[in-house]
C-alpha cells in the first residue's frame, strides 16, 4: 500500500524536476517546482500513516506555508519581470550576468 | 731602530690640535650653510681659516720639538666614536713627526693654494663654494693624517675624495668635469674597497684599528697576514695615489680649476698612498712580498707617468704624468723600508713645493691666456710674464733635479736607497730621472722659450700680486726645501721616532756614480728637448707620431683596458641584470599573475547565466548526494 | 604613565579628528596633521630620553588581557632596538606631512581619487600601526599590526599614486599579503606546538625545540620578512609601489614599513628559532649578498630615478639582513643602526627626487641635466642625499655600513660574503653618482630652465634630515648605547655568546659587546 503512495510521489516529483530543467517559461517551471513539493508533501504524510504519528503531517503543514510564501514572492518576482521584459522566459533573466 | 712609545697628551697646544681640523672644517660648514650670504667675504673667510690651521700647526711643530725624541709621539684622545658590539673606536688624534709634516704641508700649501685662488677665481661667480670645498678638503686630509687610527684614516681617505669629487667636477656644467669627477671618484672608491678590507682585517688580527695597539704588535702577527694587509692597503694608496693600475683618473681630474689641481692632485692628496704605507711601515716591515710589490708599483708608475708625461700637449695633463711619476718614486722609496721612508716624505715635501709652484704657474700661464692649455699655442712667454716665468723656472729645476736645487736632493737620495736595496730598481729610478729631464724641458721650452704661436685673441700679461707671491713662496721652498731636509740627515732623525730610521742611515754623497750618471742623462733629456722644442719650430697641430707617441698619448691605453675590461662587460651585465628582473623575476610574478587570470576567465564560462543549468546542477549535485548515501548505507 | 598606549593613541585619535574636518578645509587637515604628528615626535623623544639602556630588557611595558581564551594580550613593550625605530618613524612623519602639503591632490595626470584630508588621516593611522608593531610583544598582536599597516598604505598608493597606481597597489598587497598568511601560519603553529596558551613573546622564547618544527616555523616568519624587507627574489613589488606611490608614501614605506621586515627578522626568527636561524643562515647571507651585488647592478641600469632609488634600497636591505644573520654583536648593532640611518638618507633621496618630480613632471632621468645650474639649493640637498645613499664618511650611513661590513668580517665563516659585500661600496658611487650626474651635471636642459628652486617648506624638510644624517654620521654613540645591551641580548638568545676573538689578543681597551 504505502510503496503506492511513495512511487507516486517519486513519479511526481519526476515529472516536477524534468519541467524544471526543460521549461523556459517561469510560470510552468514555478508550478513543476510546486509540484516537486507536494511529492515531497505526499511522501511525508504517507510516512506519518504508516508510523502512525503526527510529524511527517506537520512537515508537511510546514512545507505548504512555505511555499505559499515562496508563491507570493516568487509569482511578484515573475509579474516584474514580465512587466520590464515583456517576457516570461527564464533565459532572458540574465541581468546577473556581467 | 724602532719607532718610540705613543704617549697621549692632554694640554698644550698638542691637546688643542683638533683645532687644526675644526677650523676649516667650521668654515666649509659656514660657507655652505649661509651659502649666498657670504659671497661678498666667503673667499676671505676660507683663506683665513686655511692660516689659522696652519698657524696651530706652527705652534704644534714648535711644542713637539720641546719634547725629548723618545717623547715626539703624541696622542689626544677626543671622543668615543663608535662603540658597536666588539667593535670599538675612540677617536684621537696622534700628533708625531710624521704627521705634523704633513700637516705643515698640507695647511702650508694648502693656504698659499687659498691666496692664489682668491685671484684666480676672482671672476668665477661660484668663488664662495670653491673656498667652501678648499676648506673641506683641508679638514679631510687632516682628519686622514692626524688620526690616531685606521678607521679615523678611512674617514679622512674618503673625505678628500669626496673633496676632490666636489672640486673635479666644480664646473658641472661641463659635461667633461661631471664625468671626470665621477670617474676619479669610483675609481677611488675601487682603492677604498681594498683599504676598507685592509682595515677589516686589521681589525679581525689585532681587535683593534689604534695605531698604538697595531703597529706596536705587528711582529707578533703571521707573515701571510702581514703579506695580506700590507696588499690591501697597497691596492688603496694606488687608488689615491693614482698608481699602477688604477692611475686612470688622475689625468682626467685636470679637468678642474689649476689651484685644485696643485692642491690635491699633486701637492697634498694624491700623496696620502706613501703616508699610509710609511705609517704602516711595522706592517710592511713583517711582510717582504708585500713591500717588493709596492716597490715594483712604484717603479712601474714612475716610468709610466713619466712617457705619458712626454707626450701631452696639454700642460695640466703633462705635469699630471709627472705627477703620477713622482709619486711612483716616492712609493718606491716607502716600499723600501726603514732605508727609504725619509726620503719618501721627504721627496714629498720637496714635490709639494716645486710642483705646486708649478701647477700654480700653469694656472698663470692659463689664466693670461684666455683658459687655453695646449701648449702648442703658447711659446715665447718669457718675456711677457717674468714672474711666471721664474717661479715656475725654478719648480722645473728642482724637478729635474740640477743641484743644489730640492730635487736633485732628494730625488738621489730616493736613487741612493734603491741601488742599496736593489740595483734594478735604482737603474729604473734612474732612467726615470733621465725621462724628467726630457718631459720637463719639453713643457718649459714649449711654453716659455722659442715662437709665439697665441691665438689671435689672446694678450697675455703677468699675473696680479695675489698670484704671484705664492708662486714666489713656493719656489722659494723648491730651491731650498730639499737641502734642508736632506743635508745632515735632519729631516730623517727628525721622523725616526715616528717610522723609525735603519742600522746604518744612510748618508747623503753628492757625488757617486749613480748621481752622475742620473745629471748627465737628464742633461741629455733636456738638450733633446731644447733642440726639439726650442730651437725647432713646434707645429700647432700635434704630428701622427711614432706607435710609442700614440701610445703615451692614449695613455698607455689605460682608458682603453678599462673600457673594456671594466665599462662594457658592466654595461652588458647591467642591461642583462635589468632585463632578467624585468622579464625574469618580475616575469614569474606577473606569469603567475596571469596564469591565475587565465584560469578564473576560463572557469567564469561554467556560468552561463541560464537558470536551467544552474537547476540541472543543482539535480545533479543533489543526486549524488543520494547515491553516496545509498552506496554508503548498502555497505 | 602608559607611554606606549598614548604614543599610538595620539595618531589614532588625530587620525579620526583629521578624518572630520569639513573636505573644503585643507589647511586645517594638514595644520592639524602635522600638529599631532609633532605631538607625538615630542612624546616619543620625552620617553626615549627616560629609557635606560642598563635596565630591563623590555621597558615602558603594558600588558592587557585581549582575547583570554587564546592567551591573547594587547602587550607592548621597547627595547633598544625597537625604541629607535619608533623614533625613526615618529621624526619621519612629521617631516613626510611638511613633504607632502601639496603632494596629496596628485599630479594632473593622475589626479587623486579621494580627499586631500584622507591621505593625511591614512598618514596618522599609519604612524600609530608603525609605532604598534615596533612595540608589540605579543606576537599575534605583532600579526594583526604587520597586515593593518597594509591597509592605509594599499590605500595611499592606490588613491595618490602615478598613473600605474592600481597595479602597483594590488601587486603591493598581494605579495604582503601571501607573506602575512604565510606568517599567520606559523604564528598559528607556535601557538599550538608550544602548547603554553599565550601568545607572549617572552614566553614563547625557547618554547620549541625540535629543529624540524622549529625550521618550518623559522621558514613561515622569514619569507614574511623577506617581502617585507625585500630581499632578492622577493623584491619586485618594491621599484613598483615606490616609483608609483607619492614620494611621502614612498619614504613611509621603504623608510619605516620595510624596516618591520629585518627588525622581525632579528627580533622573531633569531630568538623564536635559534637553531633553525644558524641552520638558515648561510642561506639568508647568500641572498642578502646577491641582494647587494644584484640591486646596484639593477639600479645602475634604470632609468627612472623612484625606481632607481628604490632598488638602491634593495641592495641596502641586503646589508641590513647580512648584518642581523652575521651573527656577530657587531654586525648586530650596525645593522639595527643601519635600519635607521637608512630610513633617514633613504627618505631624504625620496623626498628631493619628489622635489624634483614635482617640477618637472616626470620620473625619468633623461628629462633632467644641468640641474645644478639652475637650482643650486635644490642639487646640493639632491647631492648630499646621494651622497649619504653611497655611504661617504662623516654622514650616518657611513657608521653603519662600515660597522655591518667589518661586524660580517669578523665572522670568518662569511668571510667571502664580507668581501662581496664590501665591494657593494663600489658600486653604490656609480649609481648614486652617475644619477646625479645625469640630473645635476652638464648644460642646463630645455624643461630644467624653467625650474624653481626650493621654497621655504621644503627647505624645512630637508634641514631636519640633513642635520640628523650629519649628527649620527659624526656622533653616533648615543644610538649604540641604546641599541648595543639589546642586540647582544638578542644574540645571546640565539646562542651567540661572543664575537670570535682576534688572532692576536692586543689586551686593549674593548667596546660594550663584552
Amino acid at each position: 500500500m504505502t510503496t503506492h503512495y511513495l512511487v507516486l510521489s517519486a513519479l511526481l516529483f519526476a515529472i516536477g524536476a524534468i519541467g524544471v530543467l526543460v521549461r523556459r517559461n517561469a510560470i510552468v517551471v514555478f508550478m513543476c517546482v510546486e509540484l516537486m513539493l507536494n511529492a515531497c508533501n505526499l511522501a511525508f504524510v504517507t510516512f506519518a500513516r504508516q508510523h502512525g504519528n503526527l510529524d511527517g503531517q506537520i512537515i508537511a503543514f510546514f512545507v505548504m506555508v512555505v511555499a505559499a510564501a515562496e508563491v507570493v514572492v516568487g509569482l511578484a518576482i515573475i509579474v516584474t519581470m514580465f512587466r520590464t521584459r515583456r517576457s516570461a522566459s527564464v533565459d532572458d533573466a540574465n541581468l546577473l550576468k556581467n | 731602530m724602532q719607532p718610540a712609545e705613543i704617549i697621549t697628551e692632554t694640554g698644550g697646544v698638542i691637546g688643542a690640535s683638533w683645532l687644526m681640523i675644526a677650523l676649516p672644517a667650521v668654515g666649509a660648514a659656514i660657507l655652505l650653510l649661509f651659502g649666498r650670504l657670504t659671497d661678498r667675504w666667503g673667499h676671505l673667510l676660507g683663506t683665513a681659516m686655511s692660516l689659522a690651521s696652519f698657524a696651530v700647526a706652527v705652534l704644534a711643530f714648535v711644542e713637539l720639538l720641546g719634547f725629548d725624541e723618545a717623547e715626539r709621539r703624541r696622542q689626544v684622545m677626543l671622543y668615543d666614536f663608535l662603540p658597536a658590539g666588539s667593535f670599538h673606536v675612540e677617536m684621537g688624534l696622534l700628533i708625531d713627526p710624521l704627521s705634523i709634516s704633513f700637516a705643515l704641508l698640507i695647511t702650508g700649501v694648502g693656504s698659499l693654494i687659498h691666496i692664489y685662488s682668491i685671484g684666480y677665481m676672482a671672476h668665477d661667480e661660484k668663488r664662495r663654494k670653491f673656498f667652501a670645498y678648499l676648506n673641506l678638503f683641508v679638514a679631510a686630509m687632516l682628519v686622514l693624517v692626524l688620526a690616531d687610527n685606521y678607521l679615523g684614516l678611512y674617514i679622512g681617505w674618503e673625505g678628500v675624495g669626496l673633496a676632490s669629487y666636489l672640486l673635479i667636477g666644480f664646473w658641472q656644467h661641463k659635461p667633461s668635469a661631471a664625468t671626470a669627477a665621477k670617474k676619479a671618484f669610483v675609481v677611488n672608491r675601487v682603492g677604498d674597497f681594498g683599504l676598507a678590507l685592509g682595515i677589516f682585517t686589521i681589525f679581525t688580527t689585532f681587535g683593534t684599528v689604534a695605531y698604538k695597539d697595531v703597529l706596536a704588535n705587528a711582529g707578533a702577527a703571521e707573515q701571510v697576514t702581514l703579506t695580506v694587509i700590507g696588499l690591501l692597503l697597497l691596492l688603496g694608496a694606488c687608488g689615491k695615489s693614482a698608481q699602477l693600475p688604477l692611475q686612470s683618473w688622475l689625468l682626467d681630474a685636470m679637468e678642474g680649476p689649476t689651484p685644485v689641481s696643485a692642491l690635491i692632485h699633486a701637492a697634498t692628496m694624491v700623496t696620502a698612498g706613501v703616508y699610509l704605507i710609511t705609517r704602516s711601515g711595522a706592517i710592511y716591515e713583517g711582510a717582504p712580498t708585500a713591500q717588493l710589490v709596492v716597490t715594483i708599483v712604484g717603479a712601474a708608475t714612475l716610468i709610466a707617468g713619466a712617457i705619458i708625461g712626454c707626450a701631452k700637449d696639454d700642460i695640466k695633463k703633462a705635469l699630471a704624468g709627472s705627477t703620477m711619476s713622482q709619486i711612483g718614486y716616492m712609493v718606491l722609496a716607502a716600499g723600501l723600508g726603514p732605508i727609504g721612508y725619509a726620503f719618501a716624505i721627504a721627496h714629498l715635501i720637496a714635490h709639494g713645493f716645486f710642483k705646486a709652484a708649478m701647477f700654480l704657474g700653469a694656472g698663470s700661464v692659463m689664466h693670461a691666456m684666455n683658459d687655453e692649455v695646449d701648449m702648442r699655442r703658447y711659446g715665447g712667454l718669457r718675456t711677457v710674464m717674468p714672474i711666471t716665468f721664474a717661479t715656475f723656472g725654478l719648480g722645473y729645476l728642482a724637478i729635474i733635479g740640477i743641484p743644489p736645487l730640492s730635487g736633485w736632493f732628494t730625488k738621489d737620495s730616493i736613487i741612493e736607497a734603491a741601488m742599496h736595496v736593489s740595483p734594478v730598481l735604482g737603474w729604473v729610478a734612474v732612467i726615470g730621472a733621465g725621462i724628467t729631464g726630457f718631459y720637463m724641458s719639453r713643457v718649459m721650452f714649449m711654453t716659455f722659450f722659442g715662437e709665439k704661436r697665441w691665438a689671435s685673441d689672446a694678450h697675455p700679461h703677468e699675473s696680479p700680486k695675489v698670484m704671484t707671491w705664492p708662486l714666489i713662496l713656493l719656489s722659494v721652498g723648491s730651491v731650498l726645501g730639499g737641502g734642508l731636509l736632506i743635508a745632515g740627515g735632519t729631516f730623517a732623525e727628525f721622523l725616526r721616532p715616528a717610522v723609525g730610521a735603519p742600522e746604518e742611515p744612510l748618508a747623503f754623497h753628492p757625488v757617486s756614480v749613480p748621481g752622475i750618471v742620473t745629471i748627465v742623462l737628464v742633461l741629455a733629456g733636456a738638450a733633446y728637448a731644447w733642440t726639439k722644442y726650442a730651437k725647432s719650430p713646434v707645429p700647432e697641430v700635434a704630428p701622427r707620431g711614432s706607435f710609442l707617441t700614440t701610445f703615451a698619448r692614449r695613455d698607455l691605453y689605460g682608458d682603453a683596458l678599462n673600457e673594456s675590461l671594466f665599462m662594457r662587460p658592466g654595461q652588458w651585465l647591467t642591461r642583462l641584470a635589468v632585463f632578467f628582473d624585468n622579464r625574469g623575476v618580475d616575469g614569474i610574478v606577473n606569469g603567475l599573475a596571469a596564469a591565475i587570470g587565465g584560469t578564473s576567465g576560463r572557469l567564469r564560462r561554467i556560468q552561463t547565466g541560464f537558470v536551467r543549468s544552474y537547476a540541472l546542477s543543482v539535480f545533479l549535485g543533489a543526486a549524488a548526494v543520494v547515491g553516496a548515501l545509498l552506496a554508503v548505507g548498502s555497505f | 604613565m602608559p607611554w606606549l598606549s598614548t604614543l599610538m593613541a595620539v595618531p589614532a585619535v588625530g587620525a579620526v579628528a583629521v578624518a572630520a574636518v569639513p573636505k573644503r578645509n585643507e589647511t586645517l587637515a594638514k595644520q592639524l596633521t602635522f600638529a599631532v604628528s609633532l605631538v607625538v615626535l615630542a612624546l616619543a623623544a620625552v620617553m626615549a630620553a627616560q629609557f635606560n639602556p642598563g635596565g630591563d630588557r623590555l621597558q615602558f611595558t603594558e600588558t592587557y588581557s585581549w582575547i583570554p581564551s587564546f592567551g591573547i594580550h594587547f602587550a607592548l613593550g621597547v627595547d633598544g632596538v625597537a625604541l629607535v625605530l619608533i623614533l625613526l618613524s615618529a621624526l619621519l612623519v612629521p617631516i613626510v606631512v611638511l613633504a607632502s602639503w601639496n603632494e596629496a591632490a596628485g599630479t594632473p595626470e593622475a589626479p587623486a581619487k579621494r580627499s586631500v584630508k584622507t591621505y593625511f588621516a591614512l598618514i596618522l593611522v599609519l604612524e600609530a600601526m608603525m609605532i604598534g608593531v615596533f612595540a608589540a610583544t605579543d606576537v599575534f598582536l605583532f600579526y594583526v599590526f604587520f597586515e593593518a599597516m597594509l591597509i592605509p598604505m594599499y590605500f595611499m598608493i592606490g588613491s595618490y599614486g602615478g598613473a600605474q597606481r592600481s597595479y602597483a597597489a594590488v601587486k603591493f598587497l598581494l605579495y604582503s599579503l601571501l607573506g602575512g598568511l604565510l606568517m599567520l601560519v606559523a604564528v598559528i603553529g607556535l601557538y599550538v606546538i608550544a602548547g603554553k596558551n599565550t601568545f607572549l613573546h617572552t614566553e614563547l622564547i625557547g618554547a620549541i625545540t625540535d629543529p624540524g618544527v622549529q625550521r618550518w616555523l623559522f621558514l613561515g616568519f622569514f619569507i614574511a620578512f623577506a617581502i617585507k624587507a625585500p630581499l632578492v627574489p622577493f623584491h619586485t613589488w618594491l621599484p613598483d609601489s615606490a616609483a608609483q606611490a607619492p614620494a611621502g608614501a614612498a619614504v613611509l614605506l621603504v623608510g619605516v614599513l620595510d624596516k618591520v621586515g629585518t627588525y622581525g627578522m632579528l627580533r622573531f626568527c633569531l630568538e623564536l628559532f635559534p637553531d633553525a636561524s644558524r641552520f638558515f643562515t648561510p642561506l639568508v647571507i647568500t641572498l642578502a649578498v646577491i641582494g647587494i651585488i644584484y640591486g646596484a647592478i639593477v639600479a645602475i641600469g634604470q632609468t627612472d630615478i623612484k625606481r632607481l632609488i628604490a632598488y638602491t634600497s634593495i641592495s641596502h636591505f641586503g646589508f641590513i639582513a647580512m648584518g642581523v644573520f652575521a651573527m656577530t654583536t657587531t654586525a648586530g648593532a650596525g645593522a639595527t643602526l643601519y635600519m635607521v640611518n637608512h630610513g633617514f638618507a633613504t627618505g631624504a633621496l625620496f623626498l628631493v627626487a619628489g622635489f624634483l618630480i614635482q617640477r618637472r613632471g616626470s620620473q625619468y632621468i633623461s628629462d633632467y641635466g644641468g640641474v645644478q645650474k639652475v637650482t643650486p639649493v635644490l642639487a646640493g640637498s639632491f647631492l648630499f642625499a646621494c651622497l649619504a645613499g653611497t655611504a661617504v664618511p662623516g654622514l650616518a650611513t657611513f657608521v653603519s655600513e662600515f660597522t655591518v661590513l667589518i661586524g660580517t668580517f669578523q665572522n670568518r665563516t662569511y668571510l667571502v660574503a664580507a668581501v662581496i659585500a664590501t665591494f657593494g661600496v663600489v658600486l653604490s658611487a656609480i649609481y648614486m653618482l652617475w644619477l646625479y650626474q645625469r640630473v645635476a651635471g652638464g648644460p642646463p636642459s630645455e624643461g630644467v630652465k624653467s625650474l624653481g628652486e626650493l621654497n621655504g617648506r621644503e627647505k624645512w624638510v630637508m634641514a631636519p634630515l640633513i642635520a640628523v644624517i650629519l649628527a649620527l654620521g659624526v656622533y653616533p654613540k648615543p644610538l649604540f648605547d641604546v641599541i648595543n645591551p639589546s642586540v647582544t641580548q638578542t644574540l645571546s638568545i640565539a646562542g651567540v655568546t661572543q664575537d670570535p676573538e682576534p688572532t692576536l689578543n692586543v689586551a686593549v681597551q674593548r667596546g660594550a659587546g663584552q
